[in-house]
């Protein structure tokens, strides 16, 4: 049955996991203050009281020792999610999940699964500094044996964390931390349950097809809105394996491809979009593909800064708009501001 | 009730032959011939390396046998081993035949793993056998993982990490270790403390010469085990086997061995001292436990003499088996991936 809720996504969140863990005693939550605290950004509230602190378990400051506990517990019965507090607290426990979870099962014939998901808070936006709001996903999307994935809001983080907790392998899972307080309607029960590796398209459109992952939803909806063109916008939602029919028949439609990313350049997601799109298109596109993206620099903390750093709906639409005037590439603000 | 009970066994499916290698670990005798073949196992790979028929890297633990056995013979097969690249022999000793093991390490289609993982990577769900981990600590918290698994769904089966010195000073062994200890997971942390850490003696490396002693800023037990001595390595396994699956919580036990080879086949060791190898060879743990067993009228000299010769025969014939296997179609590459795919 489902019922439908106004929630904010970190309140989506806590629902999904709650719900897993009441349909599935070997589903468990780890990490740091994610039990007596509810997690620092309140992600986890209530899961403690309800499930008890052996399935809501507390970590030390230990992030390559609690993701190998993971690991391990996955590899031996349970469903874990680990919680990572902010997405560059990957990095000292990066082995564990790309190195060993990732490879278990190829490395055992099968015989080990590891079935966890690991959540963590990424992006810029809210002044965190260059090491807490990076976006982290191409470290984890080019690792076979991980999928990755990104919602962009309260309803799509409840339908796609409960369908990671049921996936049966190693599930990156990328909240966007400016996200968590956004409140929307959330369709919640069995029925909402996601699938992975399928994009949505959230809202059709004839000219440009824009895709977007996480919060720069958000960004693409607000700068489409009110404009003499119109844009597909596509959420891509599970970035590996990420949805190509969709994007592709969105793209060979409209006639024009636009990514819209919260990372930089190098590297970003949109690039293996592009190429894609590139090989498969290839003559059937009126423009180049289009990404907008940060400029290849740590994220700045003032907000003068750091609100530039991030493409902004106005400068999306500066961009699209000047796209599918001319179906001519625009040059990044960065690269404009150096030449003049 | 005996007949009964005798009708019961016989009448169940067929026990898995890895399982059947495992149970014959009650009889010391057989945990010579156990130590014997792991022995000549690995002089076969050492050869086989040397003959180019073994690609990348290969490490054997030659000198190290004992400790392989003993713990195979503490642990019940649904006990987890979580163990390194150097786990030819573990993998052995707690069943493994042979030939799917040389087959792996030739990179054959009746490898263990069906040729995708090689020497550093062998596993075996059925006899407890986590895949086999090429980076050095990563076992560690995996199995205070494995362990957690077992409290939290109220099982009586135990993790054991398997681990050398060069890994008592990597991060993995200190948070892996601290989460087990204030979690009270039932797991044993086993170091194998073959004094040297790759090229580097453990005296260049760490600010201990006991790494048992790590236990304490843990608070949980720490010993110290002769693990050139199978009895003793047997009964400090099943002692913090035992605290460990009564709920007692974590040990570490450190056990002092010797690798006679190098690091890995491109290392011929010398940058050991003059007389350091002699000094161990002189404590090598299958002649230990033959002069035991001799000395307990257990076998007699000329019994562990054939036993030797068998043991050298089936390896040979595993060898030559694994030899002319096939190799992998390459469809193999494609499996296991992810769930369901392919």
């Amino acid at each position: 049955m489902t019922t439908v809720r106004k929630l904010r996504m970190r309140q989506a969140i806590a629902a999904a996991m709650a719900d897993e863990m009441a349909a599935d005693p070997t589903v468990v939550l780890l990490g740091e203050d994610v039990g007596a605290a509810g997690g620092v950004f309140k992600t986890s509230e209530g899961l403690l009281e309800t499930f008890g602190p052996m399935r809501v378990r507390d970590t030390p400051i230990s992030e390559m020792g609690f993701m190998g506990a993971a690991v391990g517990a996955a590899a031996a019965g349970l469903r874990p999610i680990a919680e990572i507090m902010f997405a560059e607290f990957m990095g000292v426990a990066l082995d564990q999940l790309v190195t060993e979870a990732a490879k278990l099962r190829y490395l055992s014939r099968g015989e080990y699964g590891v079935p966890l998901v690991v959540r963590m808070s990424a992006g810029p936006g809210l002044g965190f500094g260059a090491q807490h709001s990076q976006t982290l996903e191409h470290w984890f999307a080019a690792t076979a044996g991980l999928k990755v994935v990104s919602p962009s809001g309260a309803n799509a983080a409840y339908g796609l964390l409960r369908a990671a907790i049921r996936d049966n392998d190693p599930v990156v899972f990328i909240e966007p931390r400016v996200l968590y307080g956004e409140r929307e309607e959330v369709h919640a029960g069995d029925d909402a349950i996601a699938a992975l590796g399928k994009a949505r398209v959230i809202k059709p459109g004839a000219d440009v097809t824009v895709v977007a992952l996480g919060q720069t939803v958000l960004t693409a909806m607000a700068a489409s809105s009110g404009t003499d063109w119109s844009a597909e916008i596509i959420d891509l939602q599970t970035l590996q394996p990420w949805d190509r029919e969709t994007v592709l028949d969105s793209a060979r439609r409209t006639g024009r491809l636009v990514t819209i990313e919260a990372n930089p350049m190098a590297g970003g997601w949109g690039a293996d979009l592009a190429a894609t799109a590139a090989a498969e298109l290839f003559g059937r596109l009126r423009a180049p593909v289009l990404r907008v993206t940060c400029p290849d620099l740590p994220v700045p903390f003032a907000s003068a800064l750091e609100s530039r750093y991030v493409p902004s709906p106005d400068y999306l639409r500066h961009m699209i708009t000047a796209i599918v005037a001319d179906n001519r590439l625009p040059r990044a603000w960065w690269e404009e501001e150096a030449s003049a | 009730m005996r007949e009964l009970l005798e009708q019961e066994t016989s009448s169940a499916a067929p026990q898995h032959p890895w399982l059947a290698r495992r149970a014959v670990l009650s009889d010391p005798v057989e945990r010579y011939r156990r130590m014997v073949e792991i022995r000549c196992t690995e002089d076969w790979v050492k050869q086989l390396f040397t003959d180019g028929l073994v690609a990348g890297s290969t490490h054997t633990c030659q000198g190290q046998e004992a400790v392989s056995v003993g713990v195979a013979a503490a642990a019940r097969p649904a006990d987890t081993v979580v163990c390194t690249y150097r786990g030819h022999g573990h993998a052995l000793a707690l069943g493994m035949a042979p030939e799917p093991l040389i087959a792996e390490i030739l990179g054959r289609e009746s490898g263990c793993v069906g040729g995708v993982g090689g020497s550093m990577h062998l596993s075996g769900r059925v006899i407890g056998l986590m895949p086999t981990m090429a980076i050095v600590g990563a076992g560690i918290p995996i199995a205070a993982g494995v362990a957690w698994a077992a409290q939290a769904t109220k099982r009586d089966d135990v993790a054991i990490a398997l681990f050398g010195d060069g890994a008592a000073n990597i991060g993995a062994f200190h948070e892996g270790i601290n989460l087990a200890a204030v979690w009270r997971l039932p797991v044993v942390f086993v170091c194998e403390n073959n004094l040297y850490g790759e090229y580097s003696s453990i005296s260049d490396t760490t600010g201990v010469t006991d790494i048992a002693t790590r236990a304490s800023s843990y608070g949980i037990p720490g010993e110290i085990v002769d693990g050139q001595d199978l009895d003793a390595v047997t009964s400090a396994m099943s002692a913090a086997i035992d605290r460990a699956r009564s709920g007692e919580g974590p040990s570490l036990l450190e056990m002092k061995t010797y690798r006679y080879s190098g690091h890995s086949r491109s290392d011929t060791g010398a940058y050991r001292p003059a007389g350091e190898l002699e000094t161990w060879l002189a404590r090598d743990p299958l002649q230990l436990y033959a002069a035991r067993l001799a000395a307990m009228g257990a076998a007699s000299p000329e019994e562990l003499e054939a036993i030797r010769t068998e043991t050298r025969q089936s390896v040979e014939l595993a060898v030559a088996a694994a030899k002319s296997a096939k190799e992998p179609a390459s469809d193999a590459m494609f499996r296991h991936v992810l769930e369901g795919v392919r």
